[in-house]
């Protein structure tokens, strides 16, 4: 007989808390049904209250974790709808930022991930260096989160010169802090057996279901709006775009990894232009025409879609948003479906919808009254583990 | 009374509520349990259930869809539980005060015995409302 699993509706970390209900036959998810809408401000019918400059504030507070995506999606946006091409040096402050966003979302995600499989030393230890991604932040924007860096035609804040090289060194810091992390999840046989065959979405499903981002890279899916619509510095950077095979959990934690390699090259390249381009930050915009305008960006989790409609007043008409994990969460339909109780939570985390301090799942056996909280349901995840880690003691 | 808030003053735990947050303030409040600062070395440790909570940490606006579950929320609560509002939003609402789907302040649901200004607040500001709170249990 069916059982559900109700998970959320409020997990604390999520770009958009949702709600899934478990369909449980025994161990087996034989369905899966998803919920939205817990986390609903209004931010679209908001920002047709306040004047371009304020959205750019206001599409930041969408997301605490991608706080510079939306911002971002936003300017392209405006500057596709002015025909404006902004400055070399704003373009390149706006990736550095763009990019240390990315390493400190998938450092995030990594803490989490490590977290729900049993590790919860990798949790504390990529938390730890997260701070040091937000200490950089902190240095170049002045803020951890909401860096308030963007603003339609350039950024706000220059990175002074004398400020580079230190921005360099903290960033090739950063390099062996990766290296560990690598170490950790790829030479780890635990974590190869834990995670191998796992929430496995093929290209053809990734395909079906939309998917964006780090998600779809790992399914076989070559799609990165930075290499495939070049927008501020991407364009003249060299840069790889990881893509891997499989399509279950263990690679798409690996292309997380190998991407904030990536990041921390683009980031260095990026400061290179800064050392000699000395030029403007912004260009001063001085009326708003009528029109629409398009902007995208490859967020952490995958492309951020903005969509600006103008009428030529100081407000927009319309303002549509459309964030990645929109279509990732569906393709859970997919990934998690088939697959165990205790590879639910992970294979649902692994989209990247973060997925820590949920606490409301709750299995309902109306039978026996068995009820699992979410806990109990991290816990089972983690006895697997540990089993496994039996296993293999005894192999050897 | 005396042993209540005695054994309060150990150890604090807490329970994090998010109202459609940005979830900013909500990895603040992880961050801050962390090993950079370690809150856990106060004996501070985020739990699972309200059952066990002795500080309910309120983060975001109050929604159409979550608004009613706060109170319900905190009447499953062993008193005394305190309620923090952590971030603007959970202060005042902040930017999203008129938004359609915000129908009330969190004070307006629930008494609030500490706030945490902040967009996000750091996590030295959080520590430093804990001990506020703290002090004002003395």
């Amino acid at each position: 007989m069916k059982k559900i699993i109700p998970i959320g509706p409020y997990h604390p970390l999520q770009d958009e808390p949702e709600f899934f209900k478990l369909y449980v036959e025994g161990e087996n998810v034989v369905d899966i049904d998803i919920e939205i809408g817990y986390n609903h401000r209004g931010v679209e019918k908001l920002s047709e209250t306040k004047h371009y400059d304020q959205v750019t504030f206001l599409v930041e507070r969408i997301c605490g974790i991608c706080s510079t995506s939306h911002p971002f999606a936003y300017v392209n946006a405006m500057e596709n709808l002015l025909g404006l091409e902004v400055p070399l040096r704003a373009k390149c402050i706006r990736t550095i930022v763009g990019e240390l966003e990315r390493i400190h979302s998938h450092l995030l995600w990594l803490g989490l991930a490590g977290h729900f499989i049993g590790y919860n030393t990798v949790w504390m230890w990529s938390w730890k260096y997260r701070e040091n991604v937000c200490d950089i932040l902190e240095l170049i924007s002045g803020n951890r989160q909401h860096y308030s860096m963007f603003k339609i035609g350039g950024v706000r804040k220059d990175i002074p010169q004398d400020l580079i090289p230190e921005v360099e060194k903290l960033c090739t810091n950063l390099v062996a802090v990766i290296d560990m992390f690598k170490g950790a999840v790829m030479d780890d046989p635990v974590i190869q057996a834990r995670l191998k065959g796992v929430g496995v979405l093929t290209k053809e499903d990734a395909i079906n279901y939309c998917v964006v981002g780090p998600t779809a890279r790992a399914s076989g899916v070559d799609i990165d709006v930075r290499r495939d619509d070049p927008y501020a510095a991407y364009g003249m950077i060299k840069f790889n775009v990881i893509v891997l095979q499989n399509g279950d959990v263990f690679d798409k934690a690996v292309v997380r990894i190998l991407e904030m390699y990536e990041s921390i090259k683009i980031i260095q390249q990026c400061l290179d232009i800064l050392k000699t381009e000395k030029g403007e930050i912004e260009i001063k915009i001085h009326f708003i025409p009528k029109g629409e305008g398009l902007g995208r960006h490859e967020a952490p989790r995958g492309e951020v879609f903005h969509f600006i409609k103008s009428d030529g007043s100081n407000r927009p008409v319309r303002h549509k948003i459309r964030a990645p994990s929109y279509m990732n969460v569906a393709s859970n339909k997919v990934a998690a479906v088939g697959q165990t109780v205790s590879d639910a939570a992970i294979t649902l985390a692994a989209v990247d919808p973060c997925y820590c301090c949920t606490e409301r799942a709750v299995i309902l056996d109306r039978n026996d009254n068995i009820i699992y909280r979410y806990n109990d349901l991290i816990k089972l995840s983690q006895q697997k583990t540990e089993g496994l880690i039996k296993k293999l003691v005894k192999q050897k | 009374m005396e042993i209540i808030k005695k054994s309060l003053l150990k150890s604090l735990w807490v329970m994090h509520a998010p109202m459609s947050p940005c979830n900013n303030c909500d990895i603040e409040i992880l961050d801050a349990l962390t090993p950079r600062y370690d809150l856990e070395r106060f004996g501070i440790q985020l739990v699972g259930s309200i059952r066990h909570a002795d500080v309910l940490l309120v983060s975001g606006v109050p929604n159409y869809k979550n608004y009613k579950k706060l109170k319900y929320l905190l009447d499953q609560a062993a008193k005394p539980c305190f309620v923090v509002g952590v971030g603007t939003c959970s202060c005042g609402r902040g930017m999203f005060k008129d938004s359609y789907n915000s129908p009330c302040n969190v004070d307006d649901l629930v008494k609030v015995d500490a706030y945490i200004p902040g967009c996000p607040p750091r996590p030295e500001a959080i520590i430093a409302g804990v001990v506020k709170l703290i002090n004002a249990l003395k």
